[in-house]
């Protein structure tokens, strides 16, 4: 296992975790560009654009890139979230010259008004899919609700109506906004020949004109909040909790992934021995999620409405009573016990090491090991669980439910 | 290093196949519970679920919250899912975590408590699963295609009824868990970093003297019409199709599932490059081929807006017609590019070969190793689909609609 990078004069970052007894390969561009960095009138411009970005160059319709994938047998997807853009493929590692060549060539698109058109229909058709399941669009207010006018309170998919109203002359300038290879890391990961990956990607991606595409980070100042929302054909109400955490720079993170172990994990925290085994939830959990800048501890609750003012609070008093009397020994070892079989088991891939070597790389420049990520963990004390648990409490958080109720009585 | 693949069946009809793969940390399981839907009494829909659910509250000397906490401090990623046949009974953990994982497996397939305390939590459990599916058009509507597309009891929906998950008793599932939970029928597939050796022999520790038990039998009968729209408020309309296909085990299996993967594999396949690329209709869209012993199955699945869903059924099903017309050499080669990757990064993941170890006893008697897989793959022509395409042409279509409004099915289709 062998860590290797390489700026090209342009800018463009190349990282790899070379290893030697992988059997397969796994490559990907990671823009540091997302929801954040839209403004309100293209609002879902960076999600579109990802699909856009597979409608061909030009030297390829939409169809070649399409057919040039699955020749080389590649699994390949691409994906949008608040910060980043990523567009990566697994593949035998024969093929990871061309893979390379294929994923640079579309990253740099046409952006056809034709492609663009039928294409718009297609991100309506998925605003609409997640419009009809939980949590019903509950997460996007959340969002907003909580960070207000901070840009992490964008919605990653835009709004039917923005969509509709995006003309491809603003997509074309988001991308020259945001799309300079200061702006990209390239990562690789598996059986990886890097001087040869290095100098394909010079071959392809050399001739990119850089410029300045740097985010600002605005502090976040979180609301806090309840709301109900009232949709009668839901069956379930659903609950979405969004809290301060430490951001990706923080190294308070570990703690907080640890503590949202013990308390939030799918099985065996303190949430779920609370609400989920008693039966009363049908899903409680709770997750740390870090940004540049901020960090979030979101907590997702499904239930029977009947149950739904009680879990709130049960909810709510586990929180609190973690923040006063912290977590126990026991507790903190389980908890690592489970995330370093995760982090062994998720790295058996090519594909696992990628995206944590990109999230690492694109948030902070740095590359971290399994060995290191499992030393980390390891490390963790009560003293700063506790310390998180003070700086960032749970209890003070944005609360909004959706489902059949029409009211719902506030946790206190 | 080549792979090797293991098996060992005790006396009491247990089957252990084992997969080493020095490559990884982890060692993975799945374990085969003959207890799946397809055996619950007919007005007893969810008492798999529900035993499912209640065999993990506490097992052996361990009580529920033990139970949990000893799995979960041995790092095992776990996952349960109940099928028409089966309980499957998944994990992975660091290997040397593996044994004392598989021991509390045995507590929880021979001496689980089943407390009676215990029920209306996991009912209360099993009754929130089934209001869920409620909530989530797209598994409700594939639900119920697989509901009528096949005779009872093989489209059981594993959530049940809800009459019926009110109406379990305790004593119920303590029948239920005593008459299926036997080793005649259970597969135990073992992948990852292990010594076959010393596996065998605690296997054999631990289950070796669980007595057998008879087999049950299972009478078909058949279910709802063919055509049915539910109504629903939403946004999209869901569409799922279903028509029959070969078995696994058939020897035409790679023919039938190849043919399904020029419709739906990749994004250069049919469906994907039609319903979505060309005309923009759909954001998901695909077809499966799935399989019970005897005979096969192909689902097809579109979602689209309401006022888009009548030319969303009908090109997907010229699309699924049209197959029988022929594929080109262009998609074949395609396809096995597709395949072939997807074999090689199969030895990359413990979990996928203990799951794959035992769904190949379960419907083949036998484990085919990758490079069989590979040879037949190879050995596939655009003549050989087209010919099998030719003989079966897909026909009698199982329609299941869920939106706003009910489409219209083509006259000529059957």
């Amino acid at each position: 296992m062998q860590f290797r990078e390489r700026v090209l004069p342009n800018g463009l970052e190349v990282v790899a975790e070379c290893n030697d007894e992988a059997r397969s390969a796994a490559l990907g561009f990671f823009v540091k560009t997302g929801a954040r960095d839209e403004t309100d009138d293209v609002a879902g411009v960076s999600h579109f654009l990802e699909h856009m970005m597979f409608k061909g160059t030009p030297t390829r319709t939409a169809d070649d890139v399409n057919r040039e994938f699955d020749e080389m047998g590649a699994h390949y997807n691409a994906f949008t979230s608040e910060e980043k853009t990523v567009y990566y493929a697994a593949v035998l590692p024969e093929y990871m010259h061309s893979a390379l060549g294929l994923l640079a060539d579309i990253m740099r698109p046409s952006l056809r008004e034709e492609d663009f058109n039928t294409e718009k229909k297609v991100i309506i058709e998925e605003i609409q899919m997640y419009a009809d399941q939980p949590p019903f669009g509950a997460d996007d207010h959340v969002r907003a609700v909580h960070f207000g006018r901070h840009p992490l309170g964008h919605s990653v998919l835009g709004t039917v109506e923005s969509i509709t109203a995006l003309g491809v002359d603003a997509m074309r300038a988001y991308f020259q906004r945001r799309y300079s290879p200061k702006n990209i890391a390239l990562v690789a990961a598996g059986k990886v020949d890097f001087d040869a990956f290095a100098a394909a990607a010079e071959e392809y991606c050399g001739a990119w004109e850089a410029f300045e595409a740097e985010r600002s980070i605005e502090p976040a100042a979180p609301h806090s909040g309840f709301e109900c929302l009232h949709r009668d054909a839901s069956t379930q109400e659903y609950g979405i909790q969004l809290a301060n955490g430490p951001s990706a720079t923080d190294d308070d993170r570990y703690a907080a992934k640890l503590l949202a172990t013990i308390l939030g994990d799918d099985s065996g925290s303190r949430l779920y021995w609370d609400l989920v085994d008693p039966g009363i939830a049908e899903h409680a959990s709770l997750g740390h999620y870090d940004y540049q800048g901020t960090g979030l501890y979101l907590t997702y609750l499904s239930c029977d409405p009947e149950y739904a003012a009680e879990n709130l609070q049960r909810i709510l008093d586990i929180y609190r009573t973690a923040e006063c009397e912290g977590v126990t020994a026991a507790e903190l070892e389980q908890a690592k016990n489970k995330i370093n079989s995760r982090v062994v088991l998720s790295s058996e891939r090519p594909r696992g090491r990628l995206f944590n070597l990109g999230s690492n790389w694109t948030h902070r420049r740095q590359y971290r090991s399994v060995k290191d990520d499992l030393e980390t963990v390891d490390s963790v004390t009560l003293a700063q669980i506790a310390a998180v648990l003070k700086k960032y409490p749970l209890s003070t958080c944005t609360t909004v439910a959706i489902g059949p109720l029409k009211t719902l009585r506030e946790p206190r | 290093m080549p792979q090797s693949i293991l098996s060992h069946t005790f006396e009491n009809g247990l089957v252990l196949l084992a997969e080493p793969m020095q490559s990884v940390e982890s060692a993975a399981f799945t374990f085969r519970v003959p207890a799946g839907t397809a055996y619950e009494p007919h007005d007893r829909g969810g008492l798999a679920g529900l035993t499912c659910e209640l065999v993990l509250r506490g097992a052996g000397d361990r009580d529920n919250r033990q139970f949990i906490n000893d799995l979960e401090n041995l790092g095992v990623e776990r996952g349960e899912s109940v099928a028409d046949v089966h309980l499957n009974f998944r994990g992975a953990t660091l290997s040397k975590n593996l044994m004392a994982a598989l021991s509390i497996y045995a507590d929880l397939l021979r001496r689980p408590h089943l407390p009676a305390d215990l029920l209306e939590a996991s009912r209360l459990t099993a009754l929130q699963e089934l209001a869920a599916v409620e909530d989530e058009p797209s598994q409700k509507v594939m639900l119920e295609l697989r509901r009528r597309h096949l005779p009872d009891p093989w489209g059981r929906p594993s959530q049940g009824q809800r009459e019926a998950l009110e109406a379990i008793k305790i004593d119920e599932i303590k029948q239920y868990f005593s008459q299926q939970f036997r080793p005649n029928g259970t597969i135990l597939g073992v992948a990852g970093r292990i010594d076959w050796p010393e596996l065998k022999e605690q296997v054999g520790q631990l289950f070796a003297d669980w007595p057998e038990q008879p087999i049950p039998s299972i009478t078909e009968t058949p279910t709802g019409a063919k055509r049915h729209h539910m109504q629903h408020e939403s946004n999209q309309t869901q569409i799922g199709i279903a028509y029959p296909s070969v078995a696994y085990r058939d020897p035409d299996y790679y023919q039938a599932s190849a043919a399904i993967g020029v419709l739906s594999g990749g994004m250069s396949s049919r469906l994907f490059t039609e319903v979505r690329e060309k005309r923009g209709l759909c954001y998901t869209v695909y077809a499966t081929h799935g399989t019970l012993l005897d005979r096969g199955s192909v689902y097809c699945y579109a979602g689209t807006t309401a006022e888009r869903a009548q030319e969303t059924l009908d090109v997907t099903l010229a699309e699924v017609i049209r197959l029988s017309d022929g594929i080109e050499p262009g998609e074949l080669s395609r396809l096995k590019a597709r395949i072939k990757s997807g074999l090689i990064m199969q030895q990359e993941s413990s979990s996928a070969r203990s799951g794959a170890l035992a769904r190949d006893w379960f419907y083949l008697g036998r484990v085919r190793t990758l490079d069989e897989i590979e040879a037949i793959v190879d050995a596939l022509t655009p003549e050989s689909i087209n010919a099998y395409l030719a003989k079966n042409r897909p026909s009698d279509f199982t329609i299941v609609t869920l939106g706003p409004k009910p489409l219209e099915t083509p006259h000529a289709v059957s």
